[in-house]
């Protein structure tokens, strides 16, 4: 299996102040040394709270937001060294789907207009050819071909969501970045989105990087999962098992505090402490040590890095790692 | 329950909004009851009546587009459907208090917290103003917001989305209420804030003795905090049961299917099933069950008469004519 996409050491800072408005220049590291790669045919999640940086991760896969350090291998191409019209030419190749779906469609022109937009926009066929092609796309996300002549307006979330992704496959991706396409949409239709993007990923072996910050979601459907926390990437491996078996305390936190719809499985709240701290502000070392209740002398001074722990598939940035359950650690096993 | 324990309760309320120039209702025969130190959730997807419920009670829809359709909003007995609104608002934030889901827009953001719950205080007791700080002060440390008296001065631009959140709750429990009203107030918060949040909620209810209606559209939530849920579609409490009976015996073909809809995070879910179709618009609503056309039990009855809710066990009620005659065969 080749990765279709490696990111290595990305760096994103944003600077805030210093500018004619005046204010403390203050600098945010949105995005910090994260290194992933994704495997043809494969989704990777990227998950974490508001400000841990996934969000800024996706926008510079397709250069929306530049990063200011590391590389984007796509293919075997660089991104970041890619030329203006090599990135268009690219940019065929990587779509992006938006959370919201009220806002990322343009509400003066018909579905049929923002379908073949960016048709056009590449040059790819006859205007017959763009018609056959975005009438075929449409029915693909499983909605009616009289949908091709209505406004934005005219359709719900979900469907507003379908057309978001139609938008996308029209060029016929391999790699789809998905900033959290469902969480805007009731379960309901949270459940149908997930099930047509579950189908296209089998059907066309697309490739997706999907950012949530819903875990049921990404366990549903990543097949790897990379667990970030103030722009670093603390845990990574397959899906199931860093969540059934999380290494990072902040990973397991996370997971004990997504609620379960089981009565009898209610979580013990009061452990959780502490709120993310401010991103202009890091704390030294682990970032992560203010709320941890396993952190030790070495976790203020040094940041860990993410290295391998009892897989080579399973990653953790963590001194001091929970052991896994089942593959638990003996001292035996640690002196050898 | 006990009766002589009920704190609020709702019986055949209907809201109507005008769409169009004709009277619509968005919430149809809703009768709900929750009693002292007893969380009641409210479930349901966008639209399904449960925030035009919780707004109808304290009157808090705009006049001109909505109106009480019918039903009786008793608190401790008193029906507050036909009180004046002078005396409403002296019920507001005093005996019913009221969080909502998004902490930024509901505070002012022009004036201090602390002045702000003390205002709400001032609004409802004969105090001064030094006193109302002191109860405000109170309220902060109450709902654990770290070094409250040196944040009492703070805007609410100095707070974080959780810390917010905190101080919506201090406003609402300064003046002691019988009733909250909590509609989606953890949905804007990131996981682990928003388990913070569950546990102080259910600290202070058992503190205060509160009546807590919950308002929510995440059934992993529900199953954290509820002692009692009510599932509403399309305007109408569809099944309601305390928590356990529901999770362990979803008996509405709607719950059963939000359930199976639900990716979970502890268990591997093959295959999500997500229910075709989508509620119907309000003016558009079908003579018989208004989940009908999505059901997998449809018969021709349903298309024609709208059931009613009806005991399948012990405080366990169905709308639901298949169910409920599949029930009582099985008994």
């Amino acid at each position: 299996m080749t990765d279709i996409l490696q990111v290595r050491n990305l760096v994103k800072r944003f600077e805030s102040g210093g500018g004619f408005l005046g204010g403390k220049k203050t600098i945010v590291r949105a995005v910090n040394d994260v290194s992933f790669s994704v495997a043809r045919g494969q989704s990777l999640g990227l998950v974490g709270e508001s400000g841990c940086g996934k969000s800024t991760v996706a926008r510079t896969l397709l250069r929306l937001v530049e990063p200011d350090e590391g590389s984007i291998v796509f293919d075997g191409q660089d991104l970041r060294q890619a030329s203006a019209s090599q990135m268009r030419a690219l940019r065929q190749r990587i779509q992006i789907v938006f959370q919201d779906p009220y806002a990322s469609l343009n509400p003066r022109r018909t579905v049929r207009q923002t379908l073949s937009e960016p048709l056009v926009v590449h040059g790819l066929g006859s205007a017959r050819e763009i018609e056959a092609k975005v009438q075929s796309t449409i029915q693909e996300v499983g909605l009616p071909l009289s949908a091709l002549d209505r406004y934005p307006h005219e359709f719900s979330g979900g469907q507003r969501q379908r057309i978001g992704i139609a938008r996308a496959l029209v060029l016929d991706p391999e790699l789809i970045v998905a900033d959290e396409p469902v969480s805007a949409l009731d379960v309901s239709v949270q459940a149908q989105i997930l099930q047509l993007l579950d189908r296209l990923k089998r059907e066309r072996g697309l490739s997706f990087v999907f950012v949530s910050h819903d875990l049921g979601v990404i366990r549903h459907f990543c097949d790897t999962v990379c667990v970030m926390y103030l722009g670093r990437i603390i845990e990574q491996g397959p899906t199931q098992q860093v969540l059934d078996a999380p290494l990072h305390p902040y990973s397991r936190i996370l997971r004990d505090s997504s609620p379960v719809p089981d009565p009898g499985a209610r979580i013990a709240l009061s452990r959780i402490v502490g709120e993310i701290p401010a991103p202009t502000n890091l704390p030294s070392g682990c970032t992560f040590h203010p709320r941890c209740s396993r952190a030790q002398d070495d976790c203020h001074r040094q940041i860990p890095l993410l290295t391998c722990e009892t897989s080579k598939d399973r990653s953790v940035a963590c001194f001091y790692p929970l052991a896994a359950e089942g593959v638990e650690r003996t001292p035996e096993a640690i002196m050898q | 329950m006990n009766t002589q324990d009920t704190v609020l309760e709702l019986r055949n309320l209907r809201t109507e909004f005008r769409v169009g120039g004709a009277w619509h209702a968005a919430v149809r025969d809703v009768s709900l009851a929750v009693g002292k130190n007893e969380t009641l959730a409210v479930v349901g997807e966008s639209g399904s009546g449960k925030s035009v419920t919780a707004l109808s009670v304290l009157r808090l829809l705009p006049e001109a587009g909505a109106r009480h359709g019918g039903g009786e909003i008793l608190l401790e007995g008193r029906d507050l459907a036909p009180i004046p609104e002078k005396q409403m608002a002296a019920l507001r934030g005093d005996a019913i208090a009221m969080i909502f889901q998004e902490p930024m827009t509901s505070l002012n953001p022009t004036m201090t917290v602390g002045d702000q719950i003390a205002e709400a205080i001032r609004q409802h007791r004969h105090l001064s103003w030094r006193e109302a700080r002191a109860l405000a002060l109170e309220a902060l440390e109450e709902v654990k917001i770290p070094a409250a008296a040196s944040r009492f001065g703070d805007y609410p631009h100095q707070f974080s989305g959780g810390m917010r959140q905190r101080v919506m709750i201090a406003m609402a429990l300064a003046c002691k209420p019988k009733v909250l009203l909590a509609d989606e107030p953890t949905t804007a918060l990131d996981v682990t804030i928003q388990a913070q949040i569950l546990s102080l909620l259910s600290e202070l209810k058992e503190a205060h003795g509160m009546a807590v209606v919950f308002i929510t559209h995440n059934l992993g939530v529900v199953a954290q905090i509820a002692d009692r849920v009510a599932v509403m579609y399309a305007g109408e409490v569809v099944e309601t049961a305390d928590v356990k009976t529901l999770f362990e015996r979803p008996t509405h073909p709607y719950t059963e299917a939000l359930l199976r809809a639900m990716p979970r995070v502890d268990l591997d879910t093959a295959v999500l099933e997500p229910i075709p179709g989508s509620v119907p618009a309000i003016t558009a609503m079908p003579r018989g069950c208004a989940y009908a056309s999505r059901c997998p039990l449809r018969e021709t009855r349903c298309e024609e008469q709208a059931p009613a809710l009806e005991a399948v066990s012990q405080d366990h009620q169905v709308r639901c004519v298949v169910r409920v005659e599949s029930n009582k065969r099985h008994i």
